[in-house]
């Protein structure tokens, strides 16, 4: 991995992030978010693996992989403000950002939902014989989502060419892991589907990195999927919105001091010389001001965007040119006309 | 998946000898195991996956064998696919067909009969079918195949056996476009699903009285073809919908509903009927109960259009009878 850009999207990521947090008391921002403060390491290790073509799918809290996997940073930054120019048109906000030119799927805000769409990509792109590879970002919350091991098993089932990825941070919402699930180990649980797991605890940028990319060349080279790395990380800030939160009773500070020591941020950073480290910076906060200029000063979407893509637009095909012969129904004469059973048959 | 080899077959049992009713029957064998196989009894993820599959550039077909299956899907449907268009802006297009199959008699029972199209006929983004005949199926299923957004295809299990003409080329029936099945002057009798069938029987028995029953199949219920019922409620000043489930926020209610919206006559006269306010029962006495059928039907038309002066019901008539489901499934 290049350190240098490397630091470039792990600050990056961290900046954009307190610049949310930082506008969000002024009401601008119309959405709930959800901040990837201390978790930037995850995505962009997974995504220095990847490869244009390759195919991300996130959750609510995807600021970082979007950023990561190349998202747009201006439409996500208008995205916020609900402006037209976001990348879902104003229509989508914070928890349902998406890219698909940089191969970012749309992020829902139900948990574990994405996990069986990524599977279905990843079959798509198996059955279409295309090359590339789907990662698939999960917390340890939709690890208690029914949905998440029959994802396992028919991701096993079919060998996609598929990586899971746990964010572990510990919580769903504010319910520590060790309320949710007795036996506390998931690469066991996901093991025992027959899919090779790895539990990395480290957050180490280079060492999630080193694993996720190894599982990457063997999908490549043809070796079956998928893969799954619980990768442990922590929240710095709430939940959701942009606070902290070590006050409300369900965490300590001491339990996020071990993690802020280990910021892959400030780690990364001190790997380069001042100079180049101020050059990352400064280009940085140019593109991030840029960003939350174009958010300023776009439009809002017009009131013809309401009902706007709720289908495809599309000229309908032209009129039938059946005509009735009122038939009551029932066995019928059988002379070459099939019952619906063979209709639906011959259609398909 | 002759003609396009991005669309793909799957569900529970797709693949097995008895092929769904013979309606995926050798498409294994045509298509291969990659294009059409059966499924864990995963609903919900399989769900998932085919939405997946069909951002990947796939058209997924998923066959479930009961309508019933789908709450464990509900998710999928309701906030990805029927929502993935709109909330990112435009950039998804999910071409997906969901075929969900109703029950009935041979005591279905509770989790075997309901139909439950409201539920997807209430979210925008969803498309909605129902056809009751085989060229309406087949034309129909091609329509919702080469649809760019999903749609929910409703098949009733005891119209997999009406027969009727049926072009053995592709083609397709339009989205939101209703048919009139029988012309008449006196009630208009909207059918939906199975009771198509049923009200075009009730024609046949008010025709004794000297009734002309104008009979419509809405054929897809979102997109709704308002249009053509009102028109014909328009000459007949009368509307009876027949629905195949229940009545409460139901098919039958928002069809008066949008017909009076259009029609702004007061003296027009409306009724619904459909499944009885319970849980459907296999026991057989009860399940009688539980449905309408032609005679309920036409005696209910005639009700409309006597203004309840006298009551009638027809006897029953062997050259009208139900087409009856030989169990067991």
């Amino acid at each position: 991995m290049n350190i240098k850009k490397v630091y470039r999207e792990l600050f990056r990521i961290r900046r954009v992030e307190e610049e949310i947090a930082r506008i969000y008391p002024s009401d601008k921002i119309k959405s709930p978010v959800h901040l990837s403060i201390g978790q930037e390491a995850v995505s962009v290790a997974v995504c220095e693996a990847l490869v244009p073509g390759d195919i991300v799918f996130g959750t609510y809290r995807s600021h970082a992989l979007y950023l990561a996997k190349g998202g747009d940073l201006r439409a996500m930054f208008a995205e916020m403000y609900g402006k037209v120019t976001g990348c879902a048109r104003g229509k989508g906000g914070s928890m349902h950002l998406v890219d698909i030119p940089a191969g970012f799927m749309g992020t829902s805000a139900v948990v574990g939902t994405t996990i069986a769409n990524a599977v279905g990509y990843a079959y798509g792109l198996k059955l279409q014989s295309k090359p590339h590879i789907v990662a698939s970002f999960f917390g340890d919350g939709a690890v208690d989502e029914g949905a998440f091991y029959e994802s396992l098993n028919f991701a096993h089932l079919k060998q996609v060419p598929l990586i899971f990825i746990c964010e572990n941070n510990g919580y769903a919402i504010h319910t520590p892991q060790s309320a949710r699930q007795r036996d506390v180990n998931l690469c066991d649980r996901v093991g025992a589907y027959g899919i090779p797991a790895t539990r990395i605890e480290s957050g180490d940028v280079f060492e999630i990195h080193r694993h996720v990319q190894e599982a990457a060349d063997a999908l490549r080279s043809g070796q079956p999927g998928p893969f799954f790395f619980e990768c442990l990380t922590y929240r710095w800030k709430e939940h959701v919105g942009p606070n902290d939160d070590f006050d409300a009773g369900y965490r300590s500070r001491e339990e996020a001091q071990a993690w802020m020591a280990n910021d892959q941020v400030r780690l990364a950073g001190e790997k380069l010389s001042d100079p180049e480290r101020m050059e990352v910076e400064q280009n940085v906060e140019a593109e991030i001001a840029a960003a939350i200029a174009f958010a300023e000063n776009s439009s809002f979407p017009g009131a013809s965007e309401l009902t706007t893509d709720v289908y495809e637009e599309s000229e309908q095909d032209g009129p039938d040119d059946f005509v009735w012969r009122g038939d009551t129904g029932g066995h019928g004469s059988g002379d070459g006309r099939g019952p619906i059973r063979d209709a639906i048959w011959s259609g398909c | 998946m002759g003609a396009d080899p991005s669309v793909m077959l799957f569900g529970l049992d797709v693949d097995d000898h008895k092929a769904i009713i013979g309606t995926t029957r050798g498409l294994v064998e045509k298509y291969g195991r990659e294009r059409v196989f059966g499924t864990p009894l995963s609903e919900d993820a399989m769900t998932g996956v085919a939405i997946g599959a069909a951002l990947s550039g796939i058209r997924p077909i998923h066959v479930h064998i009961r309508m019933d299956f789908l709450m464990l899907a509900m998710n999928q449907l309701v906030n990805v696919a029927a929502k993935s268009r709109y909330m990112f802006g435009g950039q998804e297009s999910l071409p997906m067909v969901v075929r969900a199959m109703i029950g009935k008699s041979w005591g279905q029972g509770a989790q075997h009969s309901q139909s439950l199209y409201s539920f997807f006929m209430h979210v925008p983004g969803l498309k909605v079918v129902a056809p009751t005949t085989p060229y309406d199926a087949k034309g129909c299923l091609i329509s919702a195949i080469r649809d760019n957004d999903p749609v929910m295809y409703v098949e009733h299990r005891l119209l997999h056996y009406q027969k009727g003409p049926v072009p053995t080329e592709p083609f397709t029936v339009p989205a939101g476009k209703a048919r009139i099945t029988n012309a008449g002057d006196d009630v208009t009798l909207v059918g939906i699903s199975y009771m198509q069938v049923e009200c075009l029987r009730a024609s046949k028995y008010l025709l004794e009285t000297g009734i002309s029953a104008e009979v419509i199949d809405p054929i897809w219920l979102n997109p709704l073809d308002i249009d053509t019922i009102a028109e014909s409620v328009r000459k007949t000043g009368r509307l009876l919908v027949v629905d195949n489930d229940w009545l409460s926020c139901g098919a039958g209610a928002e069809i008066i509903t949008q017909v009076l919206e259009q029609v702004p006559d007061r003296h027009i006269q409306v009724g619904r009927m459909g499944f009885a306010q319970c849980t459907c029962p296999p026991a057989p006495s009860l399940e009688e109960l539980f449905y309408p059928n032609a005679r309920t039907v036409a005696a209910r038309a005639f009700d409309l259009v006597r203004d309840n002066a006298v009551t009638w019901i027809p006897e029953e008539r062997a050259d009208l009878q139900e087409v009856e489901f030989k169990g067991p499934f």
